[in-house]
């Protein structure tokens, strides 16, 4: 069992890594911006789990006689959507889909991703050309045009717009982890890892991970925002959620008829995209900054 | 650069190729048929055999890529399902209005996006500099397509000023230089700037900031250099990255501009796509992802060799 021996010895340096990571902890608190906008992603991912105890009016029922109303109308306090649903209610249920759908593609991509970029990076050769040159290909596509391609191919529906999203943001991420990773691999102490009989998936672990996480993570936030904004688009255009589900894009493209009834009402479903995607920015950027990453 | 320029070339033909293939793939991953579409409900199985036949759909994936491949190279993509027009000719005319779009929003964009990141990058950790980088930011969160919604709710419910949708007044017709056409162009041309002017202008501040902070600009201070000189010598350092993320943004303004054409009904690519969608148009949608794709990867080309026309380190790499 000269391995574990191996391992123990070579995971050393890796139990430094609480003292980086309580550093950037404190960093990113001293920045006031950065708090304030984890803080009002937090309310909005909790507002819309727990949407149902909130004492909101039912986001699915209509009333023709009560349809756009305006914002402070009694009992509906951001006034009606065109079915005569109560927009607030809608807005606080409509953060489910539009979180989740805008949120997760960029977790699995980063699943993914780094995987195929940490392999590319490490293994090299022939294998780095296969992934590295299909990452180029999907590379031809604007993110917007992917996105809107797959979508339509698949159909609407909330699994389709999870898949084409996540086929989106693989490439992106896959192309930081190869750099990154390729940039690790060439240093001395994985040769003399390497020298010392660690095997590729030791080495991967314990030496490259570490350093290659970080970047990769902070530039896996910075896309968070794209892909809400790309996730309510694909609902806007008629290929992501199906209405009568309240989602953001989905009710912004249902309000538009009304814009010329109601046009601050039917500007809500967009600000709220507007304020999540602003602060997932802002967010990505303290992050960015505490980890002192560059690009 | 003659080199380079061959070496670029090569290198963009697999892509290409990659590109048709996952065109090609987007009919063959949509559920069902592609023919239910085409089909009358009460076809018989004959009828619809011979259908197949008629569209070489009754061959294998890789015959009817290279058929497809084939007539695409010549300039035939097909016809649409939903007007019977040959989808190429659908694909140019919407593309030239879509380009109108993409060039008027790059005007406005890239001298207000190089202005305003120059400005803080060269004022850093000022007020500018806070000014400029939250505004940047603010561009580069917004939904564009909400925010052109806005700009219709003030500048055309609201104040009248401007037209809400189309091209051109009557419908949306040919494009001319006069004043009724170019008032269309106003909200959708300035929405569409939006995104653009903060990422060139975050781009721009990062790479100037950087660039003041390198020992030679301190040394051509030491030396008692004057300031617009020392300017110059920024400028050209800052040039080939700028330079490149400009190419870019012109290419993801005419790929992705599929939304904002939506919003404003504006006669072009995104427009049709989004009919496409709409109608389940297959071949239309098939032709104008790759027509779309084609000129994003030729841009992202001309990009990279004009870089290193202007950039002598790149060639040498």
């Amino acid at each position: 069992m000269t391995l574990t021996a191996d391992q123990a010895d070579l995971a050393e340096p890796v139990r430094k890594a609480p003292g980086y990571w309580s550093g950037v902890f404190r960093r990113f608190l001293k920045d006031p911006v950065a708090v304030t906008c984890t803080v009002i992603v937090l309310l909005l991912i909790l507002a819309a789990i727990f949407a149902p105890y909130l004492g909101l009016n039912d986001p699915y029922k209509a009333s023709m006689i009560k349809r756009l109303k305006p914002i402070g109308y009694p009992g509906f306090p951001l006034g009606t959507d065109e079915q005569g649903r109560d927009m607030l209610a809608r807005l606080i249920y409509g953060g489910r889909l539009t979180l989740f759908v805008g949120l997760v593609p960029v977790v699995l991509a980063f699943v993914f991703g780094s995987t195929l970029g940490l392999i590319a990076g490490y293994v090299g050769g022939w294998v780095n050309t296969v992934i590295m040159r299909t990452v180029d290909i999907f590379f031809a596509f604007p993110s917007v045009l992917l996105a809107i391609a797959i979508s339509s191919a698949l159909g609407a529906g909330i699994v389709n717009s999870l898949v084409s999203l996540t086929i989106v943001f693989i490439p992106p991420i896959a192309r930081v982890a190869e750099s990154a990773t390729a940039s690790v691999r060439s240093l001395d102490y994985i040769d003399a890892a390497r020298a010392s009989g660690g095997g590729a998936l030791t080495i991967v672990r314990v030496h490259v991970l570490g350093n290659v996480l970080g970047p990769i993570f902070v530039y896996a936030t910075s896309l968070t925002s794209v892909c809400m904004i790309l996730a309510a688009g694909l609902s806007f255009l008629g290929i992501g959620v199906r209405p009568p589900e309240p989602e953001w894009g989905l009710m912004l493209n249902t309000l538009r008829t009304a814009i010329y009834v109601n046009p601050w009402v039917a500007a809500l479903p967009g600000l709220m995209i507007f304020i999540t995607s602003l602060c997932l920015n802002l967010l990505s950027d303290g992050l960015r900054s505490a980890m002192n990453v560059k690009d | 650069m003659f080199a380079y320029l061959v070496r670029r070339l090569i290198y963009v033909l697999p892509v290409a190729i990659g590109v048709s293939i996952i065109c090609f793939l987007l009919v063959h991953i949509a559920p069902g048929d592609p023919l239910t579409a085409i089909m009358p409900v009460d076809a018989t199985q004959e009828e619809q055999a011979a259908m197949r036949a008629a569209y070489g759909l009754d061959k294998p994936l890789p015959v009817q890529y290279a058929i497809w491949v084939g007539k695409a190279v010549t300039g035939d993509l097909g016809k649409s399902i939903a007007t019977g027009r040959p989808v190429a000719d659908e694909v140019f005319a919407a593309v030239k209005n879509s380009l109108l779009l993409a060039f008027t929003a790059s005007v406005i964009a890239f001298p207000i996006g190089l202005f305003l990141g120059f400005v803080a990058g060269y004022f850093r950790d000022t007020l500018i500099d806070r000014a400029v980088t939250a505004f940047a930011i603010t561009g580069v969160s917004v939904p564009n397509y909400w925010l052109g919604i806005v700009l219709v709710i003030i500048f055309s419910v609201t104040l009248g000023w401007l037209p809400s949708m189309g091209a051109g007044p009557g419908g949306s017709g040919a494009w001319a230089w006069d004043f009724a056409h170019i008032k269309h162009l106003i909200l959708p041309s300035v929405t569409l700037a939006v995104v653009p002017i903060g990422i060139v202008a975050r781009t721009v501040r990062a790479l100037v900031g950087d660039i003041f902070s390198m020992d030679f600009v301190q040394a051509l201070q030491a030396k008692g250099m004057r300031p617009l000189d020392v300017l110059r010598h920024v400028i050209r350092n800052a040039a080939p990255t700028a330079l490149s993320v400009m190419g870019l943004q012109l290419g993801y303004l005419l790929g992705g501009s599929i939304l904002i054409e939506t919003v404003f009904n504006w006669p072009g690519s995104g427009f049709l796509l989004s009919n496409a969608i709409f109608q389940r148009d297959l071949p239309l949608l098939q032709g104008t992802i790759l027509v779309l794709a084609l000129f994003f990867v030729t841009m992202n080309l001309i990009v990279d060799v004009a870089q290193a026309a202007i950039d002598p380190r790149i060639k040498r790499s």
